[in-house]
């Protein structure tokens, strides 16, 4: 029952495929891992996943190449991890250890992996988006092949910023793309309730191209879609909205509890049936890139890295207090103010 | 050394940034036609100096309208590479990028632990007294002192607005400098050298033995006019301009007060949570047993600013009221006198 997957050549290598797989399932793996650790009382603060999302996120993030930049939200364990990112030191930032991606100073909400060309989630909804658009610019300038990607809810594509970064990268023709994560709801509300006309259609507004992805759950589309919009933006023909439908399959944050139910249980239903893992496993079976026993063995493994990532943290300091009074300037003088 | 006016210290400034590092790139609105007079010599494109001609648009380019995306875009760029001059003309427009001022430029290097650097330099000018109405008027550095991640530069000469200009291009933190419209015709001699002045290291403007006057920004030349004419009535007054308010030399405040024993704040902008409230109470702090005489802070009122010249006039600090505060403060010698008379 794979049908809604795309059909297609075999111009993303079957390792690639697996990858893929890899990739979703350890954004899968992890997020239940870190939301047990929440219910636990082992996660402090505020904690948002990404499961049911996956394929968009892998397929935006294997798009890209490992110079690329990205910039995501709340919502952004992800994103790092599908670009890459080690396990550890995000399951340790989550926790708040010393080891931690951001040394324990930003956590859930604040995840950046430079490493991978992380330019960092940021906590205010919209706020990281012009931040891509002037790695875009900073590329055009310095004459670097590198894009830039800015990950953003439906929600988010509310806020006036978008219009403002997708005006400038339109005019300079950066190589930015915008890409709209709509689960259809931002918190408790749903996207249709708050959002005049399409998302993807706003693009034609600033004379750049607009595109729908509407299986959000088919990695591979959303993979295409995405490495067509880089290679427009690599070109030098400028910046792309792409609007990914999608559902996250857990509540807005972690320990969240409301009272009203603002999800309508069949559509939740038709949402949870739409799994993008299951869904990948299939055509991977289907195509015959690998059978049920490997996809199992691949799973295992990935089980395996998750519960490194967090003997890792378990295994590592807290920070020592005079962290808090780091990383602000890059001078000495900051501790002497705070004193 | 050759004689510049303030403005056109900036200008050569920018210019020598631009030629020392191809890293610097300057945007903002209006840029290109050098319409506020930093990136040209002169109004005219043709004029020899023009910085488009110069450095081409990948160096200097226009902006549209867009604040918000401008600070972003500028932060990101100065995460990724480049070390950016924006120009946000009016001070009054930073706060349509408020997000981006507070919740990236200023936090992102923290909360990422020390991931990345922000190289980046935001320019605006205060338009008060001018009569530009309350949405020109702002002098809104004491908001940005309040945002930890930030440095606030405001220069008073021309030759601190040239050499601090460069610090702030060097600096691998976000810097706001915030001009002194006032002052753009203010004339110094300015060594056309580069050179640099270290961030955190206040001037000492003028020496003085009966009083310290802290003046920030446009009040520093008010604050000297004040001090001649104190000096004519017998009244030794030092004048203390901070340069940058974040860093802050606090130590060259502390120890001029230690030795006058009297402190006068002067500060054009706003008068609650505001620098001067900020340098009395280090001073009440770290020099109370010094004091002779209680604080007195020269400012704007809490008050919007009037359109009509008529009004506005007496919002701001004058060398007037500087010398009438000066002489309160000295006054008490007197009382101070006699109390240690009646004490003995
Ligand atoms: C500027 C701002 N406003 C409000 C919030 C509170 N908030 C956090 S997430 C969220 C919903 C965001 O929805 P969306 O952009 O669709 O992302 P999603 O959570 O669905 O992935 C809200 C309202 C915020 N963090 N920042
Ligand atoms: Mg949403």
């Amino acid at each position: 029952m794979n049908n809604t997957q795309t059909e297609r050549g075999p111009t993303i290598p079957r390792d690639m495929m697996l990858e893929m797989q890899r990739r979703m399932l350890r954004i899968r793996l992890f997020e239940e891992r870190a939301s047990k650790m929440v219910r636990r009382g082992q996660i402090p603060g505020t904690l948002h996943t990404s499961v049911g999302q996956e394929a968009q996120v892998v397929g935006a993030c294997m798009a890209l190449r490992p110079q690329d930049n990205i910039a995501g939200n709340h919502r952004s364990h992800g994103h790092p991890i599908g670009k890459g990112a080690k396990l550890g030191p995000l399951m340790a930032e989550l926790v708040g250890k010393a080891t931690g991606v951001c040394r324990g100073k930003g956590g859930s909400l604040h995840l950046a992996d430079a490493s991978i060309g992380s330019l960092g989630e940021s906590g205010i909804t919209g706020s990281s988006i012009p931040i891509a658009v002037g790695a875009a610019f900073s590329a055009q300038i310095l004459g670097e092949d590198r894009v830039a990607l800015s990950f953003f809810g439906d929600g988010a594509a509310n806020q006036g910023v978008l219009y403002e970064a997708m005006n400038l990268a339109s005019a300079w023709r950066l190589p930015v793309i915008f890409l709209c994560e709509n689960n259809q709801y931002a918190l408790s509300t749903p996207a249709h309730t708050v959002t005049g006309g399409r998302i993807w259609k706003r693009a034609a507004g600033f004379g750049m191209a607009g595109v729908l992805v509407e299986d959000g759950q088919d990695v591979i589309a959303v993979h295409d879609a995405v490495h067509e919009a880089v290679e427009c933006a690599r070109r030098g023909d400028g910046p792309t909205l792409i609007e990914v439908m999608t559902y996250r399959f857990r509540e807005h944050a972690e320990g969240l509890r409301l009272a009203v139910d603002y999800r309508d249980a069949e559509e939740r239903e038709h949402w949870l049936n739409r799994d993008p893992i299951k869904l990948f496993r299939e055509t991977l079976i289907q195509k015959q890139i690998a059978d049920a026993a490997a996809l199992d063995g691949l799973e295992a493994e990935v089980a395996q890295e998750v519960e490194d990532a967090v003997k890792f943290t378990d295994e590592s300091p807290y920070p020592e207090p005079g962290v808090a009074f780091e990383d602000l300037y890059t001078d000495t003088y900051e501790l002497e103010r705070a004193s | 050394m050759t004689v510049m006016t303030y403005i056109g210290a900036i200008g050569a400034a920018q210019r020598e940034a631009m030629q020392a590092d191809p890293r610097v790139v300057i945007i903002g609105e209006d840029v290109e036609a050098n319409v506020y007079g930093t990136t040209g010599a002169g109004k005219a494109r043709a004029e020899k100096g023009d910085f488009l001609q110069e450095f081409g648009r990948n160096r200097i380019r226009n902006t549209p309208i867009s604040e918000e995306a401008i600070v972003g875009a500028a932060i990101g760029a100065a995460m990724t590479g480049l070390r950016p001059i924006v120009d946000l003309s009016y001070s009054s427009f930073l706060y349509m990028a408020m997000d981006q001022f507070v919740n990236q430029a200023a936090k992102n290097r923290y909360m990422f632990g020390g991931q990345n650097s922000i190289p980046v330099v935001f320019r605006s000018a205060m338009f008060y007294g001018l009569s530009t109405g309350a949405h020109h008027s702002d002098r809104p550095y004491p908001m940005f002192m309040n945002v930890p991640g930030l440095k606030i530069v405001a220069p008073a000469s021309p030759s601190d607005a040239k050499g601090l200009l460069r610090t702030a291009v060097d600096s691998n933190d976000p810097v706001l400098i915030f001009e002194t419209c006032l002052l753009w015709g203010l004339k110094e001699e300015v060594d056309e050298e580069e050179y640099r002045i270290p961030f955190g290291v206040a001037r000492v403007r003028r020496e003085g033995s009966d009083v310290t006057i802290v003046a920030i920004a446009g009040a520093v030349p008010l604050a000297l006019t004040a001090a001649e004419a104190l000096a004519a009535d017998g009244i030794s007054a030092e004048v203390i301009d901070p340069r940058t308010l974040v860093p802050l030399d606090k130590d060259t405040i502390v120890e001029s007060v230690r030795r006058t024993g009297r402190l006068v704040v002067v500060d054009p902008a706003h008068r609650s949570c505001g620098v001067a409230a900020e340098i009395s109470a280090i001073v009440a702090e770290e020099a109370f047993g010094s004091l002779k005489a209680p604080i007195v802070r020269v400012t704007s009122p809490d008050m919007q600013i009037p359109f009509s010249p008529s009004l506005e006039a007496q919002i701001y600090p004058t060398a007037e009221k500087i010398k009438a505060a000066v002489k309160s403060v000295c006054a008490s010698r007197a009382s101070e006198a006699s109390s240690n008379i009646s004490r003995s």
